[in-house]
């Protein structure tokens, strides 16, 4: 991270990252990474492939924890605690900093059942209870009124746009602080890419969304705070309009406007 | 992909080196008509006037394709943005030099103008600003751009001797012939030259204006405006 940016503190700030490093074998994967990543907004994390941002969000909710070989230095404090402290339980964890992946992933069941699995799992165990956070996860996923007359239908026959709701709504059922997405559209039509930026911006009043994206018009529209990565280093953390029309640093200038990357 | 927006970024500042050049011309030949008093040249102004407008559709067509073929960011969406408002106050230029023609053509003035009036150092101020400003966008000098700025004190300036000079012009004006016996300038005449110098105080102001997208297009900053755009 340049020196322009190192200890960027906003108001409202959720996840604070302090002096990130992390090692996949002998291979430095992310080197000093420092940055606070707001608060009911929406962040981008930008950068060519192999650059860490992926790497870099799988930190904030401890996927990488499972890697055979992963070395983690620094702090990430989540709402002020670090949360690689040995006290943290990895799965409550999960459940305030919940994930939507590249592609789709439904469980084999029904519609009101994948929505209903998370829940089950933290205890809820009554009927009304579920049946109020499928519907409310569904419609702050905005797929209610396309499903709410098949709950029991296989989600595995829901289109790809739907499913890619369906498993927002099934982070959201286990009420989630933070929501990360790994290129969550980029397998999706523009109709549907639109549905879930669309969403995006909704879920932003009451989550916080971390993204990360190739497409550098879908970081645009719909992020207010944008992070750029280059072979591990963070380059320039800053608001979207700025990173997008006036970048610091001559690397995020050249990758923004398709010099390299 | 970015080497076919390198070529449209290329053709869009071909043409507006093109279109600088023809506002060039246009000023620089209006004054010629208004100091030589030489309707012949003012007429062939409506011609440049019409390859100006040409070139005003051409550059705006080559942005929007830009803009809709690559959606440009940072100093390319900056560039295609200035170019947009650039070509704007280039036509205006246009329009202005077409204008000054037209008061020549009409033979309100009789003669070359009294040399007391510095109507000749405005235009010749107004023409370096032009071809500077020009001159900036093409070589992405900002400094230069800064300086086509500072030069509008000295239009301005000029501009409030011609005021000057043209109210003791009618103040001296005879009551029976109905002209000044120093420089022969009638009535008619006064206001003609008020126009034509109102026109290059204009001319100057667009001047400034383009260097202030050029300084925005190479820094950010929009000196206009007073801040950044983002």
């Amino acid at each position: 991270m340049t020196d322009d940016t190192e200890g960027i503190i906003l108001s409202g700030t959720i996840v604070s990252v302090k002096g990130l490093n992390l090692w996949y074998g002998d291979h430095q994967a992310l080197k000093n990474i420092n940055v606070d990543i707001p608060q009911n907004q929406i962040t981008a994390l930008i950068g060519p492939s192999g650059c860490g941002k992926s790497t870099f969000m799988k930190t904030l909710n401890r996927m990488n924890d499972l890697i055979p070989g992963v070395k983690i230095k620094g702090d990430i404090l989540y709402r002020g605690q670090n949360i690689y402290d040995a006290s943290v339980n990895v799965t409550d964890l999960r459940k305030k900093i919940g994930m939507v992946f590249q592609k789709a992933n439904p469980f084999p069941m029904s519609i009101y059942d994948n929505i209903a699995y998370g829940p089950r799992i933290h205890g809820v165990r009554s009927r009304a209870k579920l049946d109020e956070i499928v519907e409310k996860s569904l419609k702050d996923a905005a797929i209610w009124d396309e499903v709410k007359d098949r709950l029991k239908a296989s989600a595995l026959g829901m289109s790809g746009g739907q499913q890619q709701r369906l498993c927002i709504a099934r982070a959201l059922a286990v009420q989630p602080d933070i929501i990360l997405m790994d290129e969550s559209t980029s397998a999706l039509d523009p109709i549907s890419t639109g549905k879930i930026e669309e969403l995006c911006l909704q879920l932003k009043e009451k989550y916080t969304v971390i993204m990360v994206t190739h497409n550098m018009q879908q970081a645009v529209r719909v992020s207010d705070f944008c992070c750029f990565f280059l072979l591990g280093e963070l380059i320039e953390a800053e608001d979207t309009k700025t990173l997008f029309s006036m970048p610091r640093d001559k690397r995020t200038e050249d990758y923004v406007t398709g010099r390299f990357g | 992909m970015r080497s076919n927006l390198d070529k449209q970024l290329d053709t869009l500042n071909q043409e507006m080196i093109r279109m600088g050049m023809l506002c060039e011309t246009a000023i620089s030949m209006s004054s010629d008509a208004v100091l030589r008093h030489d309707a012949a040249e003012a007429k062939k102004l409506p011609d440049l006037l019409e390859q100006i407008h040409d070139k005003d559709k051409q550059i705006e067509s080559v942005c929007l394709m830009i803009i809709l073929q690559q959606q440009p960011v940072a100093s390319d969406l900056r560039l295609v943005s200035s170019a947009l408002k650039m070509v704007t106050d280039m036509d205006r230029i246009g329009v202005q030099s077409n204008d000054i023609a037209e008061i020549v053509t009409m033979k309100g003035i009789e003669g070359p103008i009294d040399r007391s009036i510095p109507v000749r150092e405005m235009a010749d101020a107004v023409i370096h600003m032009v071809t500077a400003a020009v001159d900036a966008f093409v070589k992405r000098d900002d400094n230069m751009a800064h300086s086509v700025v500072k030069y509008d004190d000295k239009v301005d300036s000029c501009f409030d001797r011609v005021k000057e000079k043209l109210a003791e012009v009618l103040k001296r004006t005879d009551s029976v012939t109905g002209r000044d016996p120093e420089t022969g300038l009638d009535a008619v005449a006064v206001l003609d030259i008020l126009m034509i110098t109102k026109y290059l105080e204009r001319i100057g102001d667009h001047a400034v204006n383009i260097a202030r997208w050029v300084i925005f297009s190479i820094t950010g900053i929009d000196e206009k405006h007073e801040g950044r755009i983002t």
